[in-house]
């Protein structure tokens, strides 16, 4: 049997998932907590100097977004963005119509409140994606009616990494509301995933909402932004306060919208750098995986091609189940996900596997492995160095062998 | 009978199942679950070892679920004919950690001190494997569900091999011959082996003649899940 070390190593595979929050981002935090407490409703100077920090901050995220301040909403984090999102722009535009578009690959906080409007009576389209993931924009364009109120599609895929080409998609939106000569549909995009990687300029883009959080950019967990392009109007999902010109009542959360604001601006400032880095050691993951284990597959986009991110590594490892292989490499001090229905609670394999056309068998076999700042070329030799054997002992035990036509033959 | 049910008792740890056993979502404990589990998962016992397929003497095989549904075992087993005890046992899966482990610990609740007699053996309920085990997670109790079911083929499987046909246990599929106990399930499982006509059915479980009657339906059946497996 294969033996468990005493002594293990912690390597974390996981940034897709969240990240540590960054030192500098912590330090910047910090005096928020005991010292700059007002709330920034108030009117003294414990709450200027809290609203002076807000505005500051929207002015950061505002920049590199390429929008003005006032398009900024904090929120509680991703889900709550896309949330306030969809639902804010099909309460306030239902008269126009019910009919929204979106795919099949989409995040939870996408997806769930969408199933939740279809209950409601709207009407959802989901495109297909190909096999690495992307959507089509021509046939995007063509599911497009005049009851289309609003266009949902994530920039980069949290499972397989794949990047959409938004700009392409968000100029064909925009041809067909001019030839139109109407304001919709609305185009939102959640780019918690790429917001570390891949520059976000809302006029590029050409969005009207776009979501992020802190939680993947080494940032506090907790919080997020929704930009509101100017003249969009959303109906609020919570009532209150003033806040957030009412989009948004509740006394914001300073310090992590300080930690959100600085956090975005440092992984801004160095992606180009962290790109070429992790796309170096993602291929030198996926190469040395290869080398070392008979009868895998990479799902998604090419390694290093504009439509992957640059962390992302998903693999199948076929004949056996990935909650095995998350348990034992656990054991080694390996964190990593895995698309297997053994995780959810739905007993359903990863949508966006079966979405891109792999079957439920293999499916069941996936891992992800996202890459982050602290990886470097010795934890994947680690992982190399102990991953093969784990395949090797799992395989050994598992009646499927697939790929061999008829796979149930035990008996001569 | 008595003999198992003691049996039985003695490995019920009861005070572990008061405990939370999905340590992830309940109360954050540093594994999802139990230490039994823990325990066969990292060491399995009694598996079909690579190679060991030529060599292991069996008289009883018999499968379980399918990879596509996120877990498929299959059990050998070797059965005394004279005392009916099973000897020896070996097992494969494919599947999570609790899956792996609740076939390791039936494996070891089959052949316990000389070997359950094959009626006791199939008294075993998918509760008395995860009791065995100190509890599984809701969720992950459809696993073990299936060790029972694997084991119960392999029964039939040995049933059927030594000509006790009235004795084979059909449950939870449609019976096609009366007589031979023939079902759509063991169909199913003849034409993922290989058998694509009613010949081949007959030789593969070991019947002299089927019943005329039932001849068309057993035909349609492989033609079916021929088509379904092999698309031909």
């Amino acid at each position: 049997m294969l033996k468990i070390p005493k002594k293990k190593k912690e390597i974390y595979f996981d940034h897709a998932a969240t990240t540590y929050i960054d030192k500098k981002v912590l330090k910047i935090m910090e005096p928020y907590f005991m010292q700059e407490y007002g709330n920034p409703s108030s009117l003294y100077n414990k709450g200027r100097v809290t609203k002076k920090a807000i505005a500051d901050s929207k002015k950061t995220i505002a920049d590199l977004l390429h929008a003005l301040p006032e398009n900024i909403v904090f929120t509680s984090g991703g889900t709550e963005s896309d949330n306030l999102a969809i639902f804010g722009i099909a309460r306030f535009h239902e008269d126009k119509g019910k009919h929204i578009i979106t795919t099949t690959i989409e995040h939870h906080a996408v997806s769930e409140p969408l199933a939740q409007l279809k209950k409601e009576g709207f009407e959802i389209t989901y495109l297909s994606v190909d096999e690495n993931g992307l959507v089509n924009p021509k046939e995007l364009v063509k599911a497009i009616r005049k009851d289309t109120i609003l266009i949902s599609i994530m920039h980069a895929n949290n499972e397989i990494g794949t990047i959409q080409p938004i700009e392409e998609i968000g100029r064909e939106i925009l041809k067909f509301r001019k030839k139109n000569k109407t304001n919709f549909p609305y185009f939102h995009t959640d780019a918690c995933q790429s917001a570390g990687y891949i520059e976000l300029d809302v006029e590029k883009m050409h969005v009207d909402l776009l979501t992020l959080n802190g939680g993947k950019i080494y940032g506090p967990k907790g919080i997020g932004i929704l930009y509101l392009r100017r003249g969009v109007k959303i109906k609020p999902i919570m009532f209150g306060g003033d806040q957030m010109k009412k989009l948004r009542p509740g006394t914001e959360n300073v310090p992590a919208i300080v930690g959100l604001a600085h956090a975005f601006e440092l992984v801004q400032k160095n992606k180009e750098k962290e790109k070429t880095r992790l796309t170096r050691l993602s291929k030198y993951l996926w190469k040395e995986m290869e080398k070392n284990i008979p009868k895998i597959q990479l799902n998604g986009p090419e390694l290093g091609s504009k439509e992957r991110l640059p962390n992302n590594v998903n693999i199948v490892f076929s004949d056996i189940e990935g909650e095995a292989l998350i348990l034992y490499l656990d054991e080694f001090g390996i964190m990593c996900s895995t698309g297997s229905a053994c995780t959810s609670s739905s007993l359903e394999p990863s949508h966006v596997l079966l979405a891109i056309g792999l079957p439920y068998e293999y499916a069941h076999g996936s891992l992800r492995f996202s890459l982050g700042h602290c990886n470097s070329k010795s934890d994947v030799d680690y992982m190399i160095k102990h991953l093969p054997k784990i395949v090797e002992q799992l395989r050994e035990m598992s009646p499927v062998n697939l790929g061999v036509k008829k796979h149930a033959k035990y008996k001569k | 009978m008595q003999n198992t049910k003691n049996n039985m008792e003695k490995s019920v740890k009861k005070e572990k199942l008061k405990k939370t056993v999905d340590g992830r979502t309940q109360d954050g404990e540093s594994w999802l679950y139990s230490e039994e589990v823990r325990d066969h998962f990292f060491n399995p016992r009694n598996f079909m070892r690579h190679g060991e397929e030529e060599t292991f003497k069996f008289n009883g095989m018999g499968r379980a679920g399918s990879p596509a549904c996120g877990d498929e075992m299959v059990i050998w087993i070797q059965v005394d004919k004279k005392t009916e005890k099973i000897k020896d046992v070996r097992w494969r899966t494919f599947g999570c950690g609790s899956a792996i482990a609740s076939t390791s610990v039936l494996s070891e609740m089959l052949i316990r001190d000389g070997g359950l007699k094959i009626d006791d053996a199939l008294k075993i309920k998918p509760q008395d494997i995860i009791e065995t085990l100190g509890g599984l997670p809701d969720r992950k109790v459809h696993c073990s569900v299936l060790g029972d079911k694997a084991f119960q083929a392999a029964a039939n499987d040995y049933f059927r091999n030594t000509g006790q046909h009235n004795r084979i246990v059909v449950s939870g599929a449609k019976v096609i011959d009366k007589k031979l106990n023939i079902t759509d399930k063991d169909i199913e499982e003849a034409v993922l082996e290989g058998v694509s006509n009613l010949e081949e059915l007959q030789k593969k479980l070991k019947v002299e003649k089927i019943n005329k009657d039932s001849i068309p339906e057993i035909e349609e059946l492989i033609k079916f899940y021929n088509e379904k497996y092999y698309g031909n």
